[in-house]
């Protein structure tokens, strides 16, 4: 297998815990995104062009470093980024690598590039955790720049495969507090046999250091973070529907 | 030692149904908690609230706390040196303590220390508005010489110019060094009659020995044992307890411990003056009396919380020098709690739970300093409920118990922070630390400081070149490491010499076996500042910047170099690298009394004093800037995360480090997982895993960076807001503010 070659474009790498999956993960930010989600706090993972160039094996060997870390506790690898589908060669390679040496994979994406993950990639991975942006399509548009539809496609097969899912939501007040959006995603969500929870993740400024660096602007600066009550609410409509939401 | 066991009247009462034999025959609490305690295997559920009486008692006495804390104490005798006697019976609340005793005759009323040095308890009251007592003056300016005389009667001007250019700091030169874990368990199992036999015994050994110096010390210092057990029973009798017979119930085993340890700290001001490992042996009898029907759980939680009442408000009179390096008014009440036995049984108790209970019963608090001893064989549950705790309260640190059994056995305890001990066999000669960051930039700079320009290392040719050169910095560096060990340990021989001479501890040494094993525990601070600007030399460039005077006083860092923290093998190597080699040098010097050489990589709050006595260094670092702590990276430059940052100080060696190795991580609750109902079993998972991996020591604080920020802008929203600060835990509104700064400053693993 030509996996032990495979390069990738990779940002940098980070331990979590239990947040980008169960316990504490290994996670592999890559770079190259197609979406420019306006609340992106990663806007250094934009371009491909701007990640280093590493190998399989390379990031194989940073993983093996902390296998005491990871096994403990149900953790394991997420790969995240940018959007991971961008590179599926390379996002596939690890997941296999890391299924074969018994370790829990979790691959975080939008889905806008679902379609890019054949069934090989996802029989490789243990979880999906799915960022539905928002479920108002206009809304969407604005909001990251593509569209809504390949995200619920990906959704709908996942769940047809029976592959288990997080989803995420970023709540940011006046573009996804809408009671009638949250409301058509709890929904939906409801629907997916395959989905054992939703994270509600209030947004947060902590990379509008990056967009300084950059010389960017940061589109939302002046957007605050959501308020506690908000926060309640939004989750609350989610498990009306009941839907496991926190 | 031999001494003949009756086991009649009042002693066959106390002892009823506790099994074994050796511990009849001779002292040894070990063997007697082996044969009697109950592991606990279960969780939390059993565990009791605090009455109405333990919430009286807590309210009457921190009632005090705030005027304590505005006036910097609340209250002193000036005029009457500490002794085990010295002070009438005091109480915080007569009806309704179940535990008594304190340090003088009121509540937070501190005592003055003399032996250790009349200065330092002069400007101990000056510092607080008192004026020392002209007769205690007089005694001790005159007939009685204190230790800090006698230090500076045999200090060299080499040790002297050290110490005062900051490169080897915080010495118990002028102050107790405490760091002594009296077996205070002793007094319950066994009673001052039996221990006095028991030191007769071994006393009796030594009049056979031809009266050599070595032989005519141990046997004065036995003499004065006998004598402070003594002191210890009529101290006692004030408090209507008859300490002489052993404990008969869990409430006189947990009173007669206490006095024990009260004993301790009316006789010395040490720098601190730890518990040992009391829970499983207390729980043996709670166990007792609960089996007997005599008491149930709440009165069980009740002894223990009372006990621990007390423990929170031991206090001495210090100055605000020491308070700089060591702040929040510690006294380092460490409690060891957990760990696995030889036998593989678990050494978790239902009283070790009771403990931990405590900060949820009285609210959090810094002291006792409570360390769970980490396995990752520790039940479930209890593991759990530690986790539970320290997210709740960040009040407790874990060592590696994996670390410590094989080396000083299941009956270890901590001393201060980190330093192992096994309780009532081993001691140790704390010995502070140098500046390795400072060493460094000697060997840059020929010996000379970097701040003052004075001569204060033997000269040597200082480094001229543009550009820092690798193989010449380490190639000086390490012949300045072999000047600064050798002054080191010599300093601190001498140290430990007038201290026997003229602080002995007499009561806790009277709770350790004669011999005694001793340790030689020195320390080492700026290891992560040492270890980058090592870093920078060699995989960046560094460019040096010269004063007029030729000295090196700034550097130019060009490029990237790898930083310690980031679990890259190229810049931990180097840390590792300077742990082993001034271990190595250490070991070549000769110690006082044959003491055993260690060292810690432990800085306590001190590295906030360091960083300010230390000039810019080739890392990137500004003078003034405070060091890391411990052995912590240096703030921000572990980009990695919670484990890469802690697998690099993994990689120290701890057989190069006996003497502790100190992590303090911060990490923020949504660090530990977006559901709270997770985090607990996220947070077992690291300490496993770090465990695991060879780490040490880590102190755990689960905080946000806004919360210390609210808290330093309004304090008296806060006034128990503990965190973990190197080894041990303060209340966060009674840090400087240089050192809140510190705080905040650090690295905060959160999940950006």
């Amino acid at each position: 297998m030509k996996a032990a070659t495979t390069t990738g474009r990779i940002h940098s790498w980070d331990l979590s815990t239990g947040v980008d999956g169960p316990g504490t993960r290994f996670v592999l930010f890559v770079n190259g995104c197609p979406l420019r989600c306006l609340y992106c706090a990663n806007p250094d993972t934009w371009h491909m062009r701007d990640g280093r160039e590493a190998t399989v094996d390379e990031v194989m060997a940073e993983i093996e470093k902390y296998r005491p870390f990871i096994t403990t506790a149900g953790g394991g690898v997420t790969i995240t980024g940018g959007e991971p589908l961008l590179q599926p060669a390379f996002t596939g390679a690890v997941l296999r690598r890391c299924r074969e040496v018994g370790l829990h994979t979790a691959l975080d994406t939008s889905g806008f590039l679902g379609a890019r993950a054949t069934d090989d990639l996802l029989a490789d991975t243990d979880l999906v955790l799915l960022d539905i942006k928002s479920f108002d399509t206009n809304t969407y548009r604005k909001l990251t720049g593509g569209t809504l539809a390949p995200t619920l496609n990906f959704a709908t097969r996942l769940d047809r495969l029976g592959k288990r899912m997080w989803i995420r939501y970023v709540l940011v007040p006046g573009w996804t507090d809408d009671p009638e959006a949250v409301d058509g995603l709890a929904r939906f969500v409801a629907g997916l046999a395959a989905v054992d929870r939703v994270d509600i993740l209030p947004f947060h400024k902590l990379g509008a250091a990056k967009y300084e660096a950059l010389g960017l602007p940061f589109p939302l600066r002046d957007t605050p973070s959501p308020a506690p009550d908000l926060v309640r609410r939004v989750r609350d409509q989610f498990r009306a529907r009941g839907v496991n939401a926190c | 030692m031999t001494a003949t066991v009756t086991v009649g009247g009042l002693t066959a009462k106390a002892w009823r149904g506790f099994v074994g034999t050796r511990w009849h025959e001779r002292i040894d609490v070990r063997d007697f908690v082996q044969a009697n305690y109950t592991p606990y295997e279960g969780d939390a559920s059993f565990l009791a609230g605090p009455t109405e009486r333990t919430r009286a008692v807590w309210h009457r006495v921190s009632a005090l706390f705030p005027e304590e804390r505005r006036k910097g104490i609340l209250d002193v005798d000036v005029a009457t040196p500490s002794t085990i006697t010295s002070h009438a019976p005091g109480y915080i609340d007569r009806e309704r303590e179940l535990i008594v005793g304190l340090q003088t005759d009121a509540p937070l009323k501190r005592a003055i220390m003399p032996n250790g040095g009349l200065r330092m308890v002069e400007n101990g009251l000056g510092a607080y508005g008192y004026t020392p007592d002209p007769f205690v003056t007089k005694v001790f300016g005159t007939y009685r010489k204190t230790h800090n005389d006698g230090v500076f009667d045999a200090y060299t001007p080499e040790m002297r110019a050290a110490r005062k250019a900051g490169i080897i700091t915080g010495l118990p030169d002028a102050y107790g060094r405490g760091r002594i874990i009296g077996d205070y368990r002793r007094v319950a199992l066994y009673g001052t009659d039996r221990l006095i036999e028991a030191k007769r015994a071994e006393r009796a050994l030594l009049d056979t020995e031809p009266s050599t110096e070595h032989v005519i010390r141990d046997r004065e210092e036995l003499a004065e044992q006998i004598r402070a057990l003594g002191e210890l029973g009529r101290m006692a009798a004030t408090y209507g307890c008859d300490v002489s017979r052993p404990a008969a119930t869990a409430h006189e085993a947990v009173q007669w411990l206490y006095l024990g340890y009260l004993a301790a700290v009316k006789e010395q001001n040490g720098a601190a003056m730890s518990l040992g490992r009391t829970s499983t042996f207390l729980d043996v009898y709670l166990q007792r009396d609960l089996d007997e029907g005599t008491i149930d759980e709440t009165r069980a939680q009740e002894l223990i919380d009372d006990f621990v009442i007390k423990l929170r408000i031991v206090r001495f009179l210090r100055t605000p020098e020491y308070d700089a390096l060591f702040s929040g008014d510690p006294t380092w009440v460490t409690e060891s709690i957990g760990g696995m036995g030889l036998d593989g049984r678990t050494l978790v108790s239902r009283t070790s739970f009771r403990f931990l209970q405590t900060l949820y019963n009285l609210g959090p608090a810094p002291e006792p300093n409570l360390t769970a001893l980490w396995s990752p064989r520790l039940p479930v549950g209890f593991k759990e409920f530690c986790a539970r705790v320290s997210i709740d309260t960040s009040a407790v640190q874990y060592e590696s118990d994996e670390l410590t059994r094989p080396r000083t056995g299941d009956d270890t305890a901590i001393a201060c922070c980190v330093s192992a001990m096994a309780v009532g066999r081993q001691m140790q000669f704390f010995g502070a630390r140098v500046n390795l960051a400072k060493a460094l930039l000697y060997a840059i700079n020929g010996g000379r400081d970097e701040l003052t320009g004075e001569q204060v290392a033997p000269e040597t040719a200082a480094l001229t070149g543009e550009y820092l050169n690798y193989g010449e910095l380490s190639t000086a560096y390490d012949r300045m490491l072999d000047w600064l060990a050798r002054t080191y340990v010599d300093a601190l021989n001498v140290i430990h010499c007038m201290h026997d001479k003229y602080a002995y501890e007499r009561i806790e040494m009277a709770l350790h076996d004669h011999p005694v094993h001793r340790f030689m525990a020195c320390g080492i601070a700026g290891l992560s500042v040492a270890a980058d600007s090592l870093s920078a030399v060699k995989y960046a460039r560094v460019k040096v910047i010269r004063d007029s005077t030729g000295l090196a006083v700034d550097y130019v860092v060009e490029g990237d170099y790898p930083a310690y923290g980031n679990n890259d093998d190229r810049a931990d190597a180097l840390a590792v690298g300077l742990v082993e080699s001034f271990m190595a040098k250490v070991r070549k010097h000769p110690t006082y009394r044959n003491a055993e050489h260690t060292q810690s990589v432990l800085t306590i709050t001190s590295n906030v004093v360091y960083g300010k006595h230390t000039g810019n260094t080739p890392d990137g670092r500004r003078a003034g800037q405070p060091f890391a702590p411990g052995a912590n990276p240096m703030n921000g430059r572990d980009r990695h995360g919670v484990a890469a940052s802690a697998l690099s100080v993994a990689k120290l060696p701890y057989e190069q480090a006996r003497d502790g190795i100190s992590l303090t991580t911060t990490i923020t609750p949504e660090g530990l997982g977006h559901r709270p109902e997770e985090r607990p079993c996220h947070l077992v998972g690291i300490l496993d895993a770090y465990m695991a991996s060879g780490g040490f020591h880590m102190n755990v604080n689960v905080l946000d960076r806004a919360t210390l920020e609210d808290a330093m802008e309004h304090p008296e929203k806060y006034p128990d807001l503990t965190i973990r600060v190197s080894g041990y835990a303060v209340n966060f509104v009674r840090l400087t503010r240089e050192q809140q700064l510190d705080v905040i400053s650090r690295t905060f693993h959160g999940s950006l």
